[in-house]
């Protein structure tokens, strides 16, 4: 089969340039530590979310020496906690977020970071992040989840460390 | 020589009718795209906000689905006729399987649009992706499975031509715009069947009462293992006319119809073990299934690579045909004053930005900063938008007259109407694309907050809306003007030789590649193999956790959800 001078250049470049975008993704899962959302979150009976020891009270819980567990429910058009009252974490901690839905599907995205997931019905997503100083962030839903959906919105409040109080229950 | 419509009269009036619905979608969907356009970015509001969302999902049905694959229906079979030098086998069954996917489609639609009108109590604003558990009236899922069964019996319809073909033809190559064809609906029989499954076994029999919970991991993941793949159907018809009318259109030839038939193939094998790339950050799904899909996702750029430098070379090749000089001074000679080339050129440079936008989503780890903000529409309102949609524009400038006798009605306004959807679409995708990474998200009808901003490092969010806006508006009236033009050219005079039809042979032709690539039994069970590697064991994980049918309730759109919403106000 005949290939062109040019085109075999052309194929080995564009051969170099594939392998060297997965070999950054690679490297920002391997060397940096971007992991993914993945499964490890388990599942959950989306009907008896409230019965959950967490879910049932959601709210941030103490786990550790600046080391935090957030329990968040999304549901038709609010995060519990989030829109009515904020969620309020301290500073210069590491927080593991546990979000799931009671109804449809929702997004959970903390606006202008890179901590964003899906919330899908029946799991349980899984991430963590670290926070530094004092510092306020908005969170919307990015998943089409009905008519209010433009309406769902929620704060991430980060409080010096003396101002936080854990949810009741937490260790 | 004589034109097509003489040729196969009974195949050019089903193309005349697929495109006659195909462009009717697109005139629908273009409306609705300004409305979104002008109510999102606060403009123009004339709608509620709740009512956004039906609008939304008919732009997205009757533009992404209906006029792509109703043009790709008339497209193919003129690509099959063509090339096959033959007529289909059995014209009846062509006719039946347009009435099977015009039935649909208008079932599909009268189900989106009765959401606009509450005492129909009928809506199907569950977007065009339709997760579950949200549920659209079973009018909407019982349309779409009508409509895909028609695009299976007009593969059939074409396969069947194939083999009358090959029975007389023992020993010849496959004519290239047949083998495009064949392998693309191949890749359209595997990927289908996902969301054919969703449909069938689970949304209808769930719409109707039958069953009470579903899963909406595994529907979810059914409709990604078809929602990728369905991307290369809208193009594939694009690149077919990339490969096989633009050269011609330049002034030239195809550069290489082995390499054309190597990218064919190779996106029937890789373009639908890709899926779970859009669920990077769903849970449920270990990671190692999102590296899997990232490398695939990640090769398949490899034939639109290929793609960009052949129909470039078939371009420059042409270009020095025309008495074309230099290292880029050739680009003069080409014919710009032509609609048809022009807006295929465009398309295909608008592609090349949309390719590199789509690098950044697919790697899963930057792709945390865009999934689900308005990045996402600004990168396939690129691809589909602008390399598939305005290369459809452009082929029909070229291929109605072939099909109806009649000369365009006027190439000037052709040329201004690619060129207004070129500018329109510069504005507003660069606007959505920036937009996306201030964390501005896709789908909603308000995108300010109560209790936060967003804030832009260059420019303002103030400037982006207006370039959303503008840009909304000139596609729309990009829209119009071709919708005017075809119009006027239906009523013009039959003459003689409206447009020259004819297409040369490549400049390395099929001869010197091997046989083998035209094997297509042998790519069918590759590609078949890939998905099975690719799927089953994340499938049978979702289903291991949480059943086959779940354990999530229906929540109907829009009643139900709108008393929440004034629950939550209250």
């Amino acid at each position: 089969m005949e290939i062109h001078e040019y085109e075999k250049f052309w194929l080995a470049a564009s051969l170099l340039l594939i392998v060297g975008i997965i070999a950054t993704v690679t490297y920002g899962a391997v060397g940096v530590g971007v992991s993914m959302i993945d499964d490890k979150g388990g599942t959950i009976d989306p009907k008896a979310v409230d019965q959950h020891p967490k879910f049932g009270n959601p709210g941030v819980y103490k786990t550790g020496a600046n080391e935090y567990d957030v329990y968040v429910v999304a549901k038709q058009f609010v995060y519990q906690p989030g829109t009515n009252e904020p969620i309020v974490v301290p500073a210069n901690s590491t927080l593991t977020f546990h979000v799931t839905s009671a109804d449809v599907i929702h997004g959970f995205e903390v606006v202008g970071t890179n901590a964003n997931t899906m919330v899908i019905p029946g799991q349980i997503a899984t991430f963590t992040v670290e926070v530094s100083g004092p510092r306020e962030y908005g969170i919307l839903c990015n998943e089409y989840c009905g008519a209010g959906h433009h309406g769902m919105e929620g704060t991430l409040k980060v409080v010096p460390e003396d101002e936080f109080n854990a949810t009741a229950g937490g260790a | 020589m004589s034109l097509y419509v003489d040729e196969y009269p009974e195949e050019a009036k089903v193309i005349k009718a697929t495109f006659l619905v195909s462009f009717v979608a697109l005139g629908i969907g273009a409306f609705f795209g300004l409305i979104q356009g002008l109510h999102r970015t606060g403009f123009v509001r004339i709608l509620p906000s709740t009512d956004y969302y039906t609008i939304l999902t008919g732009h997205g049905v009757l533009l992404a689905l209906v006029f792509t694959i109703f043009y790709l229906l008339g497209l193919f079979t003129w690509a099959v006729t063509r090339s096959l030098e033959s007529p289909l086998p059995n014209i009846k069954l062509t006719w039946a399987w347009f009435g099977l996917t015009t039935t649909g489609a208008t079932f599909a639609a009268i189900a989106i649009v009765a959401g606009l009108f509450p005492s129909l109590d009928m809506s199907a604003d569950v977007l065009y992706t339709f997760y579950a558990p949200l549920q659209a009236h079973p009018l909407f899922y019982v349309g779409l499975a009508m409509f895909i069964i028609g695009t299976w019996m007009a593969g059939a319809d074409w396969f069947l031509a194939f083999r009358k073909w090959r029975s007389e033809h023992p020993d010849e190559r496959i004519p290239l715009q047949t083998f495009m064809v064949l392998t693309t609906m191949v890749m359209w029989y595997l990927s289908t069947l996902g969301v054919a499954i969703s449909v069938v076994f689970f949304f209808i029999p769930w719409s109707l009462g039958f069953i009470d919970t579903i899963n909406p991991l595994l529907t979810r993941t059914l409709f990604w293992y078809f929602g990728h793949p369905v991307v290369y159907f809208w193009l594939m018809p694009a690149y077919l006319l990339w490969y096989t009318v633009l050269p011609k259109l330049s002034g030239g030839r195809l550069f290489s119809d082995p390499l054309a038939r190597v990218v064919f193939v190779l996106f029937l094998l890789l373009s639908t073990p890709v899926g779970i790339h859009h669920q990077y950050l769903d849970p449920g799904i270990a990671e190692g299934f999102k590296f899997i899909a990232m490398t695939n996702t990640m090769f398949l750029l490899l034939p639109s690579l290929l793609t960009a430098f052949t129909v470039v070379a078939s371009m420059e090749h042409g270009a020095r045909q025309r008495g074309g000089k230099g290292y880029l001074r050739w680009l003069g000679v080409l014919p710009w004053r032509d609609p048809a080339f022009t807006g295929m050129a465009l398309a295909g440079l608008m592609f090349a930005a949309g390719g590199f936008s789509g690098m950044i989503n697919a790697g899963m780890n930057i792709n945390y900063l865009v999934h689900n903000t308005l990045w996402v529409p600004g990168h396939f309102h690129l691809t589909v938008g602008t390399a598939v949609a305005l290369t459809m524009m452009a082929g029909a400038y070229w291929l109605v007259p072939q099909l109806t006798g009649r000369r365009l009605y006027s190439r000037p306004i052709g040329l201004f109407q690619v060129v207004t959807w070129f500018v329109g679409m510069v504005l507003m995708s660069n606007a959505m694309h920036r937009a996306g990474l201030l964390g501005i998200p896709r789908r909603t009808a308000e995108p300010q907050y109560q209790s936060f901003d967003f804030t832009a490092t260059i420019g303002s969010v103030a400037e982006l809306r207006a370039q959303i806006a503008i840009g909304a508006a000139l596609l729309f009236l990009s829209v119009v003007l071709f919708l005017f033009n075809i119009l006027l050219s239906s009523i013009e005079d039959p003459i003689e030789m409206p447009v020259d039809g004819r297409i040369p042979a490549p400049l390395s032709g099929a001869s010197g590649s091997p046989v083998v690539l035209d094997n297509l039994k042998l790519w069918t069970a590759i590609a078949a193999i890939l998905v099975i590697l690719a799927y089953v064991i994340p499938l049978a994980s979702i289903i291991r956790d949480a059943g086959l049918f779940g354990r999530t309730v229906a929540v109907p759109v829009l009643i139900d959800g709108f008393n929440l919403l004034l629950g939550v106000i209250a």
